[in-house]
């Protein structure tokens, strides 16, 4: 299954994109807050969310899978 | 038969290569032949050609290399060229034999080199004669170490590049990979799965897109034959022949458009914005080549020409992972600013740092020592250098952006440049720890937002200007570039001195 995945450390401060919204190639899933600054969470593929694995405030590990796509 | 056409025959069945062969037509398949990636890569026909009828005793037509002098924009260049067609591009002996004579060719000619590379590795069948001894294969390689810096090498990537053979590309200042048609790896899919159980396929193992994206192999990732050897015409262009001479200047032309350069740059620190677009801006239009656009994006590392004038630029991107350090973007400015200064292209920072990473992971991944790599190489470098702060400009990551401390002919700042040792937050945190733990609960806050404040006024880009030590000038952001193009031209008349040494001890 295609996820979309942390791409560094840091604390999930926005989460933009609700499951069952279609999401492109690029667009921004979450915003996390690391080093002082937002850092978007973009998705690799294009599909619909099925599932968002983190909610606002969580601390997440480069890698950590911020959601899945159907 | 009469001796001349003796000659043609020899001559026309070397230059045909394998072709004929039914199996190593197929080797060709959506590829170009090598000759045909001659024609296109050079102006004209080759000056001249060595080694042509080597191997014909073999039946191995030009022992599977092909060694030529040509034009690149009307300057000389060596180009030695591997012909999948012929024994699949294999290395013998009398190829290693043609490719170390034509390095020291072009070393001795001070040329630019260039590896058009499509072989399946060493000919197992000749590694008696070819792999041990002081003259085997891997001269090669000693030869690449030496004449590296002295003289551009170029690899272009059309095929296979396997095992030890992965060290032409390694050891070159740039590799142009053509995805889904170059691979480089040390061990084969088959090999992995052998020794260590692994199950992998060719293009996850070692491809052009890997390489590009995450190993750090490949500099540029192009879709063609065609395509590779369009981007080597391109990027010579901005090379001088050998670290003896500068890069050419050409023709000023003016911007077509000019970009308000204010509606770019966010004024809110922690909003991402893509440097590109400044970079675009600053440079001549349709001047910015990129190199490793997929790898470490964080940072962004392009040749571009200014005022006609070639420079390096070396990038922080806050749209990639807020622009922060880490080992791969540091690695990868590194070895763009020794590249550009052992061709004498003058150096650009464009500073927008919170710092490097910190964490445990990143510290046992040795960020301190990658890091002292780019402030090694941003000390080092003697080329004409100017550093823009263009937002943040915290730490060691200021520094390692070609800080004031490092000896930058300029240190610039645009007027939304924030220089600090540490930010608000964690310079109150720092400073005030113990007085916000001995406040009631309910004061705290106040009392951080008030010595944050305070703390950020003082960080502001007038009180770094008052230091004529810190900043040269603050600079507004739509006359940057041609303050950039003046003072390029001023600075490039200096003339840069090493003192004398073996080799500094790198960190690495």
């Amino acid at each position: 299954m295609k996820h979309i995945d942390s791409p560094m450390a840091g604390t999930v401060w926005k989460i933009v994109k609700a499951p069952g919204e279609s999401v492109d190639f690029g667009d921004t899933v979450a915003i996390l807050e690391s080093m002082k600054m937002e850092i978007p969470v973009e998705s690799n593929h294009s599909g619909t969310i099925a599932e968002i694995l983190v909610k606002e405030g969580d601390v997440v590990d480069e890698g950590t899978v911020i959601a899945r796509l159907a | 038969m009469d001796i001349y056409q003796k000659l043609d025959e020899k001559r026309g069945w070397a230059a045909q290569g394998g072709r004929l062969s039914e199996k190593s037509a197929k080797l060709l398949a959506g590829k170009l032949f090598v000759r045909d990636r001659l024609k296109l890569l050079l102006d004209d026909e080759p000056d001249f050609e060595d080694g042509l009828l080597a191997g014909i005793d073999k039946g191995v037509p030009a022992d599977a290399v092909v060694t030529v002098i040509g034009s690149i924009g009307g300057r000389q260049v060596a180009v030695i060229a591997n012909d999948i067609t012929s024994k699949a591009g294999t290395w013998g002996y009398q190829t290693f034999i043609k490719i170390t004579r034509f390095q020291q060719l072009a070393f001795d000619l001070k040329i630019p080199l260039i590896y058009l590379v499509d072989s399946a590795g060493a000919r197992i069948d000749e590694q008696k004669l070819c792999y041990l001894g002081r003259r085997a294969w891997g001269n090669i390689f000693h030869n690449q170490v030496k004449f590296s810096g002295a003289i551009p090498q170029l690899c272009l990537l059309f095929g296979p590049s396997p095992a030890g053979a992965a060290y032409v590309p390694a050891l070159c200042d740039v590799v142009i990979m053509v995805d889904k048609k170059a691979t480089a790896y040390l061990g084969s899919p088959r090999m992995v799965k052998m020794a260590i159980g692994e199950d992998v396929t060719e293009e996850e193992l070692g491809g052009a897109r890997m390489h590009c994206a995450l190993s750090g192999l490949g500099d540029v990732l192009v879709q063609s034959d065609e395509e590779a050897i369009g981007v080597a015409r391109r990027y010579l262009s901005y090379f001088p022949s050998s670290y003896a001479q500068k890069p050419d200047v050409s023709a000023a032309s003016p911007k077509a458009a000019a970009v308000d350069l204010t509606k770019v740059i966010p004024h809110n620190q922690n909003v991402p914005y893509d440097v590109k677009v400044l970079i675009e801006a600053l440079a001549d239009d349709g001047s910015v080549l990129e190199i490793k656009p997929l790898f470490a994006r964080e940072m962004v590392t392009a040749l571009v020409r200014m005022g006609g004038r070639p420079v390096g630029v070396v990038a922080n991107n806050s749209k990639v992972k807020g622009g922060v350090l880490f080992n791969d973007s540091s690695d990868k400015a590194a070895r763009f600013i020794w590249l550009c200064n052992a061709f004498n292209i003058p150096l650009l920072f464009l500073q927008d740092i919170s710092g490097y990473m910190i964490g445990s992971s990143v510290e046992k991944a040795g960020i301190i020592r990658h890091g002292a790599k780019l402030l090694s190489a941003v000390c080092e470098a003697t080329v004409p250098r100017i550093s823009v702060m263009v937002r943040k400009a915290y730490g060691g990551g200021y520094l390692a952006m070609s800080g004031a401390p490092t000896q930058p002919d300029a240190m610039l700042a645009l007027p939304t440049a924030m220089p600090a040792l540490v930010g608000p937050e964690a310079a109150v945190n720092a400073m005030y720890f113990n007085q916000i733990a001995e406040l009631p609960e309910s004061e705290r806050a106040a009392f951080v937002a008030r010595k944050r404040e305070e703390y950020g006024a003082d960080i502001d880009v007038y009180s770094a200007a008052a230091d004529s030590m810190a900043v040269e000038a603050v600079v507004h952001p739509n006359e940057l570039r041609d303050e950039l193009i003046r003072r390029y031209d001023a600075y490039s008349r200096k003339r840069a001195e090493a003192f004398e040494k073996r080799n500094p001890v790198h960190p690495v």
